[in-house]
């Protein structure tokens, strides 16, 4: 594979009229691999769950520190590399331009993957900083922003640099991402180190939390939901062969998504020590939110309009519909778990679980695979995947995987919810906590499932990828001209 | 909040949901166009092929999302959210929380009310009152002392009437009413470093009538006195201190000599959590019959 992944490019002369594809094949490749690692260990946890003893009463192996692994891999790791590489493809294309600086940009790469690997090791150690979605220690965040300015840098220099003068819409949604996954990080990771491994936040209090949950649904918000957008945006369209459905739409819901979604945060916070009104404000701009997300989902499905009759030869195109689907349907749970009356049953259940994992796997990885299936044969130079059936047998056993996987979280969610609340005739509860474990451990047994199927998947991809990719010749993709 | 800061939020709250009626308004002005294919793309044309329609705003699309501003607007009139103004209802989540109590209270306070004028070793013999004090045990209590009172590592076990401030009535409710503070110093230097530690291992189980060396233990008792300040020159402990019985068979950390050598050099702390703010006087006097019980000192 090195060989195959190797810089091809000739003499330096010609580098400014061709683009950057070795970034993005690394980034591309990569995403494949940190997928199946980030779901093997989201497995393994799982698993864990079902049958304790699983963590051979090792601490490295202990699910308390195999979980943030398990997010920062997906997250981070498959969700990160994807932004990477299909930012990068994507700002070249719609620009018309070579990527600002081939040299910030393999520092990104190489950077990024330094953070993965460190994250690999320090998380298992038990080295955390106790905050969901940024536990890395201090020192791992400096390299995450540093290497994030960097990736700002190449972005904004190549938009710069464009030869067509309208920006397109895939690139309003990557910029917001990536501004506002840097401005998120570098706040909340705010902190004072007392040691290379140990800090503490210079947030006390409820004021540390709004911050932490601030940055954390943020995080959905920018990092796994305009991003994806951004990549929604010119595959969908692309691999339809239509154009965009409204343009309209898509100045108002971008307008409307990324002003709305940075009140949301404090829904993680009802009921707590968290002033009312910030409650409330949380409640009442998440529920504003479900139009502007669906905004982008109508826009994403109505641009297959006039090509239905792609979707029954085209699994490419089935993983992004499909996607779009899950993207509606999370996006219509997370504000109704965000009224205050439904959050009373929801939160602390697995229903939580269930509605992460809708958006986590139904739409942020089958969007990414769907892409992923696409830049493949053109980044290695090849008419198409090596087998497209494969590519249906994957769309398939993804979506059995994520339909198992989440019903069962529903219904053990709702289960737990209902068993907490129920109160006998003399005022004390009906239900100890360990009975609500007990009648659990059915669905996450099925959980556990879902997640199997759904790897399985991957690793199909993986076989599918590699005999793409495995003797292939890489040819020099010229920049176009603009038209 | 200060002034400035209230103002500040509402000025936000505000300018937001403004800004995305204005924005609604403005793009949705439609001009009559038909759907679909004969709407004409923007003109612009990216990576050779892709273009974008510009179709109007769908209708149901644009009234969902004027709904939920309307549904805003109503909700901050009347729930806090607008900075200092406390919404027409007057709702907080802590008066909630009172009026639910109030209600519980007013729906299940009769209930323990009846056992009021019972005796605790009555109440131990009453059906209704000891099924609710499982469930009330459950939930509160078998997290540190196990699902049938067995205990755990560090939590007594409240099954084998051994009894660490004593088993009276009284004392059984003093200890959940108000919690316990368990403190043991940590005596390695009292009792001459870890030679001595070992040899007082030694001695401890040869008061537990457990396997020990004969002449280890006996060098252990020139510094005894210090021990026995709290647990006794018989060893057989003080519940006035909380101290334990070393002489029985229950051992709260264990018998081995690591744990035991631990125990000595390091001391120990134990807390159990005052249970009379959660549970009120009630409820508390059924959970001190239910220990009684639990303990063997009731007869069916």
């Amino acid at each position: 594979m090195a060989t195959a992944i190797a810089d091809t490019h000739s003499a330096a002369t010609t580098r400014a009229e061709s683009y950057n594809d070795k970034v993005v094949r690394q980034f591309t490749i990569m995403t494949v691999v940190w997928g199946v690692v980030g779901m093997l260990v989201g497995v393994i946890i799982a698993a864990q769950l079902l049958w304790p003893a699983l963590n051979f009463d090792l601490p490295w192996l202990s699910y308390a520190r195999l979980r943030p692994l398990h997010t920062n891999a997906v997250i981070f790791a498959f969700g990160g590399c994807a932004l990477f590489a299909t930012s990068y493809y994507v700002v070249q294309r719609t620009c018309h331009v070579r990527l600002f600086s081939d040299g910030l940009a393999a520092f990104t790469f190489w950077g990024w993957q330094a953070v993965i690997v460190l994250a690999a090791i320090t998380l298992p150690l038990g080295l955390s900083q106790g905050k969901e979605y940024a536990e890395l220690i201090w020192p791992i965040d400096l390299l995450i922003a540093v290497v994030w300015v960097s990736y700002a840098i190449v972005f904004f220099g190549t938009v710069a640099l464009r030869k067509i003068k309208h920006i397109y819409v895939a690139n309003w949604f990557y910029a917001a991402f990536i501004l506002t996954v840097a401005v998120l990080h570098i706040f909340n990771s705010l902190a004072l180190p007392t040691s290379l491994t140990h800090s503490y936040p210079v947030y006390a209090g409820v004021v540390d939390s709004m911050v932490q949950w601030w940055y954390g649904h943020n995080a959905v918000g920018f990092f796994l939901t305009a991003g994806f957008l951004g990549m929604m945006y010119y595959f969908v369209p692309k691999q339809a062969g239509r154009p965009v459905y409204s343009y309209r739409l898509s100045v108002v819901h971008f307008w409307a998504l990324i002003s709305i979604y940075m009140w949301a945060g404090p829904h993680h916070l009802h009921y707590t020590t968290l002033p009312d009104w910030a409650q409330s404000l949380g409640m009442v701009f998440s529920l504003v939110l479900l139009a502007p997300s669906w905004g982008g989902m109508i826009n994403g499905i109505m641009t297959l309009s006039g090509a239905w009759h792609k979707l029954r030869t085209d699994p490419i195109l089935k993983f992004m519909i499909v996607s779009l689907s899950f993207y509606g349907m999370s996006t219509f749970e997370g504000p109704m778990m965000s009224i205050k009356t439904v959050n009373a049953l929801s939160h602390y259940t697995d229903w939580t679980i269930g509605h992460v994992h809708s958006g986590a796997l139904g739409w942020v990885a089958m969007i990414t695979i769907g892409s992923v299936y696409m830049l493949i044969p053109r980044l290695f130079g090849r008419e198409s995947m090596y087998s497209v059936k494969l590519i249906d047998v994957h769309f398939w056993t993804s979506t059995i995987g994520v339909v198992l996987y989440i019903a069962a979280m529903w219904m053990a969610g709702v289960m737990q919810g209902l068993m907490w609340r129920a109160v006998n005739d003399d005022g004390t509860l009906t239900y100890t906590f360990i009975e609500s474990l007990n009648a659990t451990y059915p669905f996450y047994a099925v959980r556990l499932l879902g997640g199997v199927v759904f790897l399985t998947g991957m690793l199909i991809m993986v076989y599918n990828v590699w005999k793409t990719i495995r003797g292939s010749e890489i040819a020099e993709q010229p920049v176009l001209a603009a038209a | 909040m200060s002034g400035f800061w209230s103002f500040f939020i509402i000025a936000l709250t505000v300018l937001n949901l403004v800004a995305a009626v204005w924005l609604l308004m403005a793009t949705s002005k439609s001009k009559g166009l038909p759907q679909g294919e004969t709407v004409e793309t923007t003109g612009h044309t990216w990576d050779g092929d892709l273009q974008e329609f510009n179709n109007p705003l769908p209708r149901w699309w644009l009234w969902l999302f004027y709904l939920t501003i309307v549904f805003a607007v109503i909700y901050l009139i009347l729930y806090p959210g607008l900075g200092n103004f406390a919404g027409v209802l007057g709702w907080s989540q802590t008066g909630q929380y009172d009026t639910e109590v109030e209600i519980a209270d007013s729906r299940y306070g009769e209930f323990f009310a009846q056992f009021a004028d019972l005796e605790i070793s009555e109440l131990a013999r009453n059906d209704a009152a000891m099924t609710a004090a499982d469930n009330i045990f459950g939930n509160n209590c078998a997290a540190c002392h196990g699902s049938a009172g067995r205990g755990a590592v560090g939590f007594p076990n409240l099954t084998d009437n051994a009894w660490l401030y004593g088993g009276s009535e009284d004392a059984i409710l003093l200890s959940i009413r108000n919690g316990r503070m368990g403190a043991m110093p940590p005596m390695i230097d009292a009792i001459g470093g870890d030679a001595g530690v070992a040899n007082m291992v030694e001695h401890v189980r040869s008061l537990g009538g457990l396997e020990h060396r004969p002449e280890m233990a006996e060098a252990a008792k020139a510094s005894w006195a210090v021990c026995a300040a709290c647990h006794g020159m018989d060893g057989k402990g003080n519940t006035a201190l909380g101290a334990p019985n070393l002489t029985d068979d229950s051992w709260l950390y264990g018998t081995s000599r690591d744990v035991i050598a631990y125990t000595i050099a390091n001391g120990r702390n134990n807390q159990m959590p005052a249970q009379l703010p959660l549970l009120g006087e009630e409820r508390s006097r059924v959970m001190a019959a239910y220990v009684l019980k639990l303990s063997g000192q009731v007869d069916d």
